[in-house]
């Protein structure tokens, strides 16, 4: 049982990170442009051709 | 040896008197649109950066301020793209609601996930300390959770309590609340049950549906604000000390001197005060001639001044503009809309207060067979949890998200949730001529009287022209995948046409010079010595004939209404083999649908222009065509995309079949309901079985909504 001391937090932490990697997507406007998102990876850069 | 630097050329920091301009953008597509356009408009001196977003189909420039909206207009133009000055808002505010509900939904399903952890490791026989100590990391977890994703709910039924009414969210909000405080209570006192991850599972899938909800408002929304073409932002104002000035739409006065270059839209109500040319009024009129203008001429606001630059008076401005006037008109016609009640409401209205009376009635019916307040409150709090309408508020949403992003891959944008459940309705569909039933844009007829070689030079000249002819070639011409020959001296006279020298040989593309060009629109293409008459004619939708066939075999009516001459549209009522109703004025229109709805029929109106705005908004249900006039589109509950008709009959096939899967979810859902609410009543559903069933509802009502992907193949 003393196990769970330590795997509570421990669950609820890696819980936490990923509601607050979700929160810094969500405004760091990662789900703005999902489409466009989809197709940026298909433009080719010219800067990379360049060297 | 250098090695060279990962960016070639940083992107300057922009200074800080940037200002930040929004554009629409209809035509991008691709990746490689986007990676023209944000390569493209960076290499224009004065702006810092651009930005495409392809959901939105925007564009955001970062520019110094002393571009103005006209200058960024051409500079996107010059990289092939039309672009329209957007001003930003209203969008903002719907989409920061549903960020809310977003952050909301994650917080609940975060919460959930965690506290169910626990409550399995309860059922599967935690005792004692154990049990306790668990009991209170799910208090710890679930009171700001509740506290804070449960405020949608808490607000709406607040305000609707306050009104003296009552809504869906009240007795969500008193579920949650009593079975919040219940399982405190059991907590505090050390009992055997608490319901926390009951409560937040409810609020998590609620969530779910409202979010589903919202985000398909929001991405309609984006997509007709994508497609709206602003009338002009503003105008140059000739001062009296001869400058010009750019002045602000909500700027002008009565009196002021508007300069108008070719290919602007003007902004303010005028009279042409100097200058020859001709205006594209075709969103007033719906017809697609361009009428010519001289000085005394009046023209509207949201005109677009085709052939050459003139200086207009001010008349009016603001609301007193004709186009004011016609928007005033619409606002009236939809008052009648806004009283349609969604269906999801219709159900609340029912279920409500039954739900109220059903825990009520639990609650009093076991204090009065002799168990405790305690017991009988935990019985009608069982009860109110395992009515509380989670597949419910699912059942309407997720049919009509998948249904609209059917739709949506089809090219119809549908408004909102409404505009499906009255399209379903539909017993008559009105359409209007002009741009409905026809293209609502010239098309060159005898295209093949040219060899390859005139196409390309045909082409060449088109393509340099903004003239709505020339626009008309140079579709056709693309369309047929001719390519432009070189040409060199290309000039352009206004009035008169394009002219330029091919291989040492004068060409032009201009008024015909016969007296041919009496009859319809033409041009001419003249070589050397020859001349090529080319005409043009507003044509049928290809498919027209066959979508009132469609619409005939689905049993619905069909009428043509036009404010064209009524011997004009003899031919093509014959084509598709519709009635047609010719001489139509705006408010005839309005008057003709309201007799047709008196009679007891569910009316489609199908039109574009802003002449058809009043009978759009009056209607049971509209549609416009994106080439529309920005008005339609704005009073239009659905816009469909492409020279097709097809998506009309697609759209309320559609409808129908979301109707249906909607109507097949409120079954399931209350099915469930009457199977679990007896067993509630006598106390039989524990907290893990009410947990079970209240998600495997949800998931076998959006899972049947899937179900519509296919809806509108």
């Amino acid at each position: 049982m003393t196990g769970l001391t330590f795997l509570i937090p421990i669950a609820l932490l890696l819980g936490l990170i990923g509601l607050g990697a979700f929160f810094w997507a969500l405004r760091a406007g990662q789900f703005e442009d999902a489409d466009g998102a989809a197709m940026r990876i298909l433009i080719e850069d010219e800067d990379d051709r360049a060297n | 040896m250098a090695t060279q630097p990962l960016l070639i050329e940083a992107p300057a920091s922009p200074p800080e008197k940037a200002i930040r301009s929004l554009f629409v953008a209809p035509g991008m597509r691709c990746a490689s649109c986007m990676g023209k356009i944000e390569t493209g408009l960076v290499k224009v001196p004065g702006i810092y950066s651009a930005r495409v977003n392809m959901t939105a189909k925007q564009i955001a420039i970062l520019h110094d301020p002393a571009l103005l909206p006209p200058d960024l207009k051409a500079a996107i133009a010059a990289v092939g793209f039309d672009a329209e000055p957007l001003v930003e808002a209203g969008l903002e505010a719907g989409a920061a609601e549903n960020r809310a509900l977003l952050r909301a939904l994650a917080v609940a399903g975060f919460a959930a996930m965690n506290i169910m952890l626990l409550s399995v490791s309860i059922w599967s026989g935690a005792a004692g300390a154990t049990r306790e100590l668990f009991h209170w990391l799910s208090a710890l977890i679930a009171l700001p959770t509740i506290a804070y994703s449960g405020r949608p709910f808490f607000t709406s039924a607040w305000a609707a309590l306050r009104h003296g009414r009552t809504n869906m969210d009240v007795p969500i909000s008193i579920g949650v609340l009593l079975t919040t405080a219940m399982s405190l209570y059991e907590t505090v006192t050390g009992g055997a049950h608490a319901w926390f991850d009951g409560a937040v599972m409810l609020l998590f899938f609620l969530l779910a549906g409202r979010t589903l909800d919202g985000v398909m408002r929001g991405k309609a929304r984006e997509g007709v604000a994508a497609l709206l073409r602003q009338t002009a932002p503003g105008a140059l104002v000739m001062e009296a000390d001869g400058q010009s000035h750019w002045t602000p739409a909500a700027d002008l006065r009565p009196g002021m001197m508007m300069m108008v270059a070719a290919g602007e839209r003007l902004a303010a109500d005028g009279v042409v005060r100097s200058g020859d040319s001709s205006v594209d009024i075709a969103f007033l009129t719906g017809e697609s001639a361009p009428v010519p203008v001289q000085p005394g001429s009046p023209v509207q606001a949201g005109a677009l001044n085709v052939q050459s630059a003139v200086t207009v008076e001010v008349t009016a401005v603001g609301a007193d503009t004709v186009i004011a006037e016609i928007a005033r008109l619409m606002e009236d016609a939809a008052q009648a809309k806004s009283r349609y009640v969604r269906i999801a409401e219709r159900a609340a209205r029912l279920y409500a207060p039954a739900v109220h009376l059903t825990a009520a009635l639990a609650f009093a019916g076991w204090l009065i067979a002799g168990a405790g307040v305690h017991q009988a409150l935990l019985i009608a709090v069982a009860v109110l949890l395992i009515t509380c309408p989670c597949a419910l508020g699912l059942a309407v949403p997720a049919a009509q998200i998948v249904a609209c992003g059917a739709l949506m891959r089809r090219g119809v944008l549908v408004k909102d949730g409404s505009a499906l459940e009255r399209l379903a309705e539909v017993s008559e569909v009105v359409f209007d001529k002009t741009g409905t039933l026809t293209l609502g844009r010239p098309v060159p007829e005898n295209l093949d009287k040219l060899d390859d070689a005139d196409k390309g030079v045909v082409l060449a000249l088109a393509q340099a022209s903004r003239h709505p002819l020339s626009n008309a070639l140079r579709q056709a011409l693309e369309g047929q995948g001719v390519r432009a020959a070189n040409l060199s001296e290309v000039r352009e006279a206004p009035g008169e046409g394009m002219t330029a020298r091919f291989a040492g040989e004068a060409v032009a593309l201009g008024r015909p010079r016969g007296v041919v060009s009496l009859f319809g629109l033409a041009s001419e293409y003249r070589r050397g010595g020859s001349a090529t008459l080319l005409g043009f004619a507003d044509a049928l939708r290809p498919d027209a004939a066959e979508v009132t066939g469609q619409l005939r075999a689905m049993g619905i009516k069909r009428l043509i209404a036009s404010g064209d001459r009524s011997d004009a549209l003899v031919d093509i009522a014959r084509q598709v083999d519709v009635t047609a109703i010719g001489q139509l004025r705006p408010q005839d229109k309005l008057a003709l649908i309201g007799r047709l709805s008196a009679a007891g029929e569910k009316i489609l109106m199908v039109g574009d222009g802003l002449n058809d705005g009043p009978a759009l908004a009056a209607g049971h249900a509209s549609m416009a065509p994106a080439s529309a006039s920005d008005a339609s589109q704005l009073a239009a509950d659905a816009v469909f995309l492409g020279d097709r008709l097809a998506p009309v009959p697609v759209a309320i096939r559609a409808a129908r079949r979301t109707i249906r899967v909607v109507r097949q979810n409120f079954a399931l859902a209350i099915g469930y309901n009457l199977l679990a609410v007896p067993l509630a009543i006598m106390g039989h559903v524990t907290p893990l079985i009410a947990a079970i069933a209240m998600s495997g509802s949800s998931l076998i009502v959006v899972g049947n909504a899937l179900r519509l992907r296919s809806a509108a193949r």
